[in-house]
C-alpha cells in the first residue's frame, strides 16, 4: 500500500460506522481515510487534495491561541483550544470554504468528492 | 475624539529618533510584552463595563489572545536567559494605556463601546506598525522574531476585527 496514511485501515470500521449515510451509496468498498489539517502560526496548513465522502479530517491546533474551523455554510464548527485535536467526518460531497471564527483572515477550503 | 495619541506618539518615537541604536532583544521583548499588557487591561475594563455582546466577545478575544502571546513571550525570555529591559517606549506605552483606561473609565454604555472599539483600531494599527517597522526587523533571536511575526499576524486579525466592529457599534 502506497498511501502515507497508515491508520486508514484501522480507522475505516469506526469511520464508516459513524457515517451510516455513506454505506448504502457505496458502489465499491473503499476505506475511509483520516487526513490531518494543522493550524500553526495563525494559518491553516494545506488541506487534503483527494478527500471523499466518509473521510475524516482531524484538525490539529498547534498554536497557542484558541481557533475554530467553521464552515461558511455552518455544516461544521469546531472550536479548537491550543493543542486540541478534533475530528470532522464528511457525509456529503461538496466544496466547503471555512474560516476561523475568531480570526476570519485564517481561511481554507475542503473539497469533498463522492 | 478618542484616538491612541499617547501610544502613537510613543511608538513613532520607537520608529526612529528615540533609538540612538536599534532596540536590543531584551528591550523588544519588554515593549511587546507591555503592548500586550495594555491591551489585556483595556479588554478587562471593557468586560467590566460593556453590555454589548459583540464588544464583549471582542474584548474576551483580546484578553485571551494577548495573554497567550505574553505567556509565550515570558516562557521564551526565561528559556533564553534574557531579562526584559524597561525603556522609554515601554514607559510611553504603559502611560498611554493608563491614561486611556482613565478616560474610557468615565464613559458609559454606547459611548464607552464606541470609544473602546475606536481605540482598539488605533492601538492595533500603531502596534502593528511598530512590529513591522521596528521590532521584528531588529529582533536578533530567531525564536523571538518568529513569536513577533505570529504576534503581528494575530494583531492584524484583531485590527480587522476591531475595524469591522467599529462599523457596527453605533
Ligand atoms: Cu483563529
Amino acid at each position: 500500500m502506497t498511501s502515507p496514511h497508515l491508520w486508514i485501515a484501522v480507522l475505516a470500521g469506526a469511520a464508516l460506522a459513524a457515517a451510516p449515510v455513506c454505506g448504502a451509496a457505496a458502489a465499491r468498498p473503499r476505506t475511509a481515510a483520516v487526513y490531518t489539517v494543522t493550524i500553526a502560526a495563525m494559518k491553516f496548513g494545506p488541506t487534503p487534495a483527494a478527500i471523499h465522502v466518509g473521510d475524516t479530517v482531524e484538525w490539529v491546533n498547534n498554536d497557542i491561541f484558541v481557533h475554530s474551523a467553521t464552515a461558511r455554510d455552518k455544516s461544521f464548527d469546531v472550536e479548537l483550544k491550543p493543542k486540541a485535536r478534533l475530528r470532522t467526518t464528511f457525509h456529503r460531497a461538496g466544496t466547503y470554504p471555512f474560516a476561523c471564527r475568531y480570526h476570519p483572515g485564517m481561511t481554507g477550503t475542503l473539497v469533498v468528492a463522492k | 475624539m478618542f484616538k491612541a495619541i499617547g501610544i502613537a506618539a510613543a511608538f513613532s518615537l520607537a520608529g526612529s529618533a528615540a533609538w540612538a541604536q536599534a532596540p536590543n532583544d531584551a528591550q523588544i521583548a519588554h515593549i511587546a510584552y507591555t503592548a500586550g499588557v495594555v491591551d489585556v487591561a483595556a479588554g478587562k475594563q471593557a468586560l467590566e463595563k460593556s453590555h454589548n455582546k459583540a464588544v464583549r466577545g471582542f474584548a474576551e478575544e483580546m484578553v485571551r489572545d494577548h495573554t497567550a502571546v505574553n505567556d509565550q513571550a515570558l516562557a521564551l525570555v526565561k528559556k533564553l536567559g534574557v531579562t526584559p529591559q524597561d525603556n522609554p517606549t515601554s514607559q510611553g506605552l504603559a502611560k498611554g494605556g493608563a491614561d486611556k483606561l482613565r478616560a474610557l473609565g468615565e464613559l458609559k454604555g454606547a459611548a464607552f463601546d464606541k470609544a473602546y472599539v475606536a481605540n482598539e483600531v488605533a492601538y492595533h494599527k500603531t502596534v502593528n506598525g511598530a512590529l513591522s517597522a521596528t521590532l521584528i526587523p531588529n529582533a536578533k533571536n530567531g525564536e523571538l522574531k518568529s513569536l513577533l511575526q505570529t504576534g503581528l499576524k494575530l494583531f492584524q486579525e484583531h485590527q480587522a476585527h476591531a475595524e469591522h466592529l467599529a462599523m457596527t457599534v453605533k
